[in-house]
């Protein structure tokens, strides 16, 4: 159960080696919280991770294949056993498979779609199904402004943004009223492992700054918060240019 | 059932439940057999701070104006009223002031029912004098989950009766009770108002060898924004119902009429009370008692009831909500108040109200709050920053010092709270698992501390 100061007694990070997730559960690790469930692929990492937290909270490890769409529902029975709610789940699994030649191997958009999009779908559902029976719940979900204007260079990993945000978007409409919402979270430019060596973007943030964005977003109503902020407005503008313009950015 | 976003009173942790107004007892014994998973829990006006009529993907009964439980009735030549646990003390009031009887306990506000007066054991300014709300209470009639309606008194079931007296709705559903009410001379009370100007002399003008126990009621407002060698100054009202004569006489000396004089506005900006606004107000309502001793005549509602002169009132603290703190450390623990004080006004947190009290001894009851001891009360923004690690510090220093916190005001406190400061708290889990064996009371409140939950 949250508590009333905005804290929650049991959060799950689903992607419990991302970087942004982490950093994102450890912000919201506040006294109050009775236990963080890391869901990795990577358990080890995972409960290096758990390891290194400063937290009187208990820390739980459960393995999950990020890309296998139909384990969902059973990975979100086996986070909430015993009738454990679950307060605040944050979906942070992704795959962004920069550089890949979609030309060269086609078929491996699948390996991006599979995770980002389709069992992400999965998940978001199952977990949204728990707390509309909870009668609350906060889903965090981690999106990307890549997927608020697809651009070349990546677009499969934008595509898969694309889709998961808009269905998060229209997810947290259909909740209105049960009490579980979503907050989706669209960074830009993030320093993290899984964008070492790529070329800086303007507006670059850090997994600390997205997280910071993200706990304050998380005890309000919104459904969407960029990282930073400032994206909002660029984006809003980005999102609405047309195409002829759009492919004459320097950006691009 | 209507699918209802609900919260406390402080505005904070909403959920969503299952509403329903029961029409009689067969339509409650419907809604708990219809809710096996998330149970149920009744709802009276919502006072209570935080979470603990409200049961989030589960079933609420909201009890106020139901013909559930006898209907009401005032015997005047005893005082006992018989009322039905929907009842707030204010329809109470409303009909037995003018007929001279005065409810034995009231708290801060007229506007709690009797199922919720009794589910948090309430208490007032007159606790070190006459007790809590349930040491007036002559017997119950409680709905058990498995639908049987039992009559419990301190002679009759005496250990269902005392773990329902502060057992926060979790042991059944009241119906009705029968209540000893207090004989008044007058509708009017005789206040003595006294300014003081440090919190040693509060602490001193209230304990027992300061006159305190001569007092029907006493209570110090106490200004925890002052600093320095302010710190901690207050005003202390005490006194007791008038006599008619005191009153003036006259036909109206018992005449009653409580108004709601103003309406908080619908909409107020998140920063309406910041720092420097409740220091403005602390300041003046110190400068306007008078500095030295006054004895006046006051109204019920201006004694007893002054922010239900605001209707509302609770959403002055905008959107984010506000968290009432109330905790009692044993007497001989001034100095933790202390520490507890200057930890808050250290970290800049303002407290709009704070109220100290002197608690007489506990009741019989496991969980009720009161004991002998210092209750210290003060509100808070719910969205300050570093709340929950401020609070976790404050929460230790209390418990390590033999203290608890009132669970019909807590928001936060961690489940270990209740297990370290209510020493008979297993105790009263294996009666309250006697009368609920199927586990199907259940609220947001007893979710989060794990009430139900062994060890």
């Amino acid at each position: 159960m949250k508590n009333g100061v905005g804290v929650p007694q049991n959060i799950v990070l689903f992607g419990g080696t991302s970087e942004i997730g982490q950093q994102v559960a450890a912000r919201l690790l506040q006294p109050g919280v009775a236990r963080l469930t890391l869901v990795a692929r990577d358990v080890d990492a995972a409960a290096a991770f758990g390891e290194s937290l400063d937290t009187e909270a208990e820390v739980e490890i459960v393995r999950f294949d990020g890309a296998d769409h139909a384990a969902m529902e059973s990975v979100v029975d086996e986070v909430s056993a015993g009738g454990r709610d679950i307060d605040v789940a944050i979906i942070a699994h992704g795959v962004l498979a920069e550089g890949t030649d979609y030309y060269a191997a086609p078929a491996r958009v699948a390996e991006v779609l599979s995770v980002n999009t389709v069992a992400s779908a999965a998940l978001l559902y199952a977990v949204a199904a728990r707390m509309r029976s909870q009668g609350y719940g906060r889903i965090i979900l981690l999106s990307s402004v890549a997927g608020v204007r697809v651009r070349k260079g990546n677009p499969v990993y934008g595509a898969s943004k694309a889709a998961i945000d808009s269905l998060a978007v229209a997810v947290d409409h259909e909740l209105a009223g049960t009490g579980a919402s979503i907050l989706v979270v669209r960074p830009g430019f993030v320093e993290s492992k899984m964008t070492a060596g790529m070329k800086k973007a303007p507006f670059a943030t850090t997994p600390a700054a997205v997280a910071d964005i993200v706990a304050k977003a998380a005890n309000s109503t919104a459904t969407v918060v960029y990282a930073p902020s400032v994206l909002r407005f660029v984006f809003g503008v980005f999102r609405l240019l047309p195409q002829a313009v759009w492919r004459r950015l320097p950006l691009n | 059932m209507t699918k209802q976003r609900l919260s406390g009173w402080g505005r904070t942790a909403w959920t969503v439940s299952d509403t329903v107004v029961p029409a009689d007892v067969e339509a409650i014994r419907t809604v708990v057999a219809a809710s096996p998973h998330r149970g149920v829990i009744a709802r009276g006006l919502g006072r209570s701070y935080g979470a603990a009529a409200q049961n989030a993907g589960g079933s609420v009964l909201l009890m106020p104006g139901t013909a559930v439980g006898a209907p009401y009735s005032l015997d005047d030549n005893t005082g006992i009223v018989t009322a039905p646990a929907g009842m707030s003390l204010d329809d109470i009031l409303r009909d037995s002031v003018p007929r001279g009887w005065f409810v034995p306990v009231t708290p801060g506000t007229r506007f709690v029912t009797v199922g919720g007066a009794i589910a948090s054991d309430i208490h007032g300014k007159n606790h070190h004098f006459d007790g809590s709300f349930g040491q007036h209470v002559r017997s119950m009639r409680v709905l058990l989950s498995s639908g049987e309606i039992v009559r419990l008194s301190p002679e009759e079931n005496a250990a269902w009766f005392w773990a329902t007296v502060g057992g926060m709705g979790l042991t059944g559903v009241v119906l009705d009770a029968e209540i000893r009410t207090l004989k008044i001379g007058s509708s009017r009370v005789r206040v003595e108002t006294e300014r003081l100007t440090d919190f040693d002399a509060v602490v001193a003008a209230m304990s027992s060898d300061g006159a305190d126990d001569t007092y029907r009621y006493s209570v110090a407002w106490v200004d925890l924004v002052a600093t320095g060698r302010s710190m901690g100054r207050g005003v202390l009202t005490r006194g007791d119902h008038a006599t008619a004569a005191e009153a003036g006489g006259g036909d109206d000396v018992l005449a009653y009429d409580p108004k709601v004089r103003l309406a908080a506005p619908p909409w107020v900006p998140n920063q309406l009370l910041n720092k420097l606004s409740i220091k403005a107000f602390n300041e003046v309502w110190y400068r306007k008692a008078p500095s030295r001793r006054h004895v006046g005549i006051e109204s019920i509602p201006t004694f007893f009831h002054p922010l239900d002169g605001v209707r509302q009132w609770n959403t002055l603290y905008g959107s984010q909500g506000f968290i009432q703190y109330q905790f009692i450390v044993p007497l001989g623990q001034v100095e933790v108040l202390r520490r507890v004080i200057e930890a808050f006004s250290g970290q800049g947190v303002a407290s709009f109200l704070a109220v100290l009290k002197r608690m007489g001894p506990q009741n019989a009851a496991p969980m009720s709050f009161p004991t002998e001891g210092w209750t210290l009360t003060l509100d808070m923004a719910a969205g300050l920053r570093g709340l929950p690690e401020l609070l976790a510090r404050v929460d230790t220093m209390v418990l390590d010092a033999g203290g608890r916190h009132y669970l019909a005001k807590d928001s936060h406190v961690a489940p270990s709270a209740v297990r370290r400061g209510y020493p008979r708290f297993a105790e009263w889990q294996e009666v309250r698992a006697e009368m609920d064996p199927t586990g199907r009371w259940n609220s947001d409140l007893a979710r989060r501390l794990g009430l139900m939950e062994k060890g």
